[in-house]
């Protein structure tokens, strides 16, 4: 799953950007919080909604809603990395992403080759997706779970 | 004033956490669904925001699609006694979008200060860490730099616990 895939097709205006960074920043809570948006563009909640279609169809957006807080949601969230020899790496990696609980997972020029992040439900549920991964590769997993959160603005300037 | 049970308040975090509906009145779509009073879910969202349950409502990017291909993760091994003082120092920087303390893994993994630098292109990322490594005088810390090359997976997290 290449996340451009399909963004290519759908070449965003000024507009667009306006709208990428605006709604970065947060969505009001209010009874009509698109129309409240889309007055601080002089466009119409009709427009509004229609560009934020557009844009979740073109694939420039993992979502709209909320970003939660994973831990005080009662969930588990862990980064982990394996070291995975590269004529197997297609296969191992398919084993992982077949995985539910596997939200991001990258290749990473390193040693440990595959970094993938875990989300879970049920924060206990980390390790015992750990130890499927482990069974199903026959592959060491590298947990590291966050010890301390520093920073999390995780925002693109669009 | 209505107060979501916690099976409503589960049923609701099911209901948003693919997305907010795109109606004029996306709170009033939720709470038809959940058949409670708009005004109900207005007051439980503006809780969980306030709690922290959820860090924000909006759009999350694909920063990939938006230009974002040189996506570092750079990770420093540093004296666990002065981790908290350059992660708190790290938040402060404009480069860095993610900053974490992690577990070592030794022998094979020393690190345990991870931070993310996403940026256009390589050269202009490494010129970042460079700078990042002369203003907070780094010089003496261990550290790697690796660039993702493909990715294969950006989903977000799901966390209601339905069903």
């Amino acid at each position: 799953m290449h996340g451009s895939a399909d963004s290519s097709e759908y070449v965003l205006d000024t507009l667009d950007r306006q709208l990428l960074n605006r709604l970065q920043d947060g969505f009001p809570i209010c009874e009509r919080p698109y129309l409240a948006v889309a007055n601080e563009f002089s466009i119409s909640e009709d427009e509004l909604i229609a560009r934020i279609q557009n844009l979740l169809a073109a694939n420039y957006l993992t979502r709209f809603g909320p970003m939660y807080h994973a831990e005080r949601m009662g969930g588990g969230l862990s980064l982990a990395a394996m070291s995975i020899p590269p004529e197997q790496f297609e296969q191992v990696n398919h084993i992982v992403n077949s995985l539910p609980e596997i939200a991001h997972n990258y290749e990473r020029d390193h040693t440990l080759n595959m970094w993938f992040v875990i989300a879970t439900e049920e924060k206990e549920d980390v390790d015992a997706v750990v130890r499927k991964i482990q069974a199903l590769t026959g592959h060491p997993v590298y947990n590291m779970p966050k010890i301390e959160e520093y920073y999390v603005g995780l925002r693109f300037a669009v | 004033m209505t107060i979501l049970t916690q099976q409503q308040q589960e049923s609701l975090k099911a209901a948003i956490q693919d997305g907010l509906p795109l109606t004029a009145r996306p709170y009033a779509t939720l709470a038809s669904g959940l058949g409670v009073p708009e005004d109900a879910v207005i007051l439980q969202l503006e809780q969980w925001l306030q709690d922290g349950y959820i860090k924000r409502l909006g759009l999350v990017v694909r920063h990939h699609a938006v230009g974002y291909r040189a996506n570092a993760m750079v990770v420093w091994n540093v004296p666990d006694d002065q981790v908290d003082a350059l992660g708190e120092e790290m938040r402060q920087h404009p480069a860095i979008t993610l900053c974490y303390r992690r577990p070592r893994r030794l022998p094979d993994w020393p690190y345990n200060l991870f931070c993310m630098i996403h940026g256009k292109d390589r050269t202009l990322v490494h010129q970042q860490i460079e700078a990042l490594i002369q203003q907070l005088g780094l010089q003496n810390i261990q550290h790697a730099v690796l660039f993702s090359n493909r990715q294969f997976k950006q989903t977000g997290g799901r966390y209601a616990r339905v069903g």
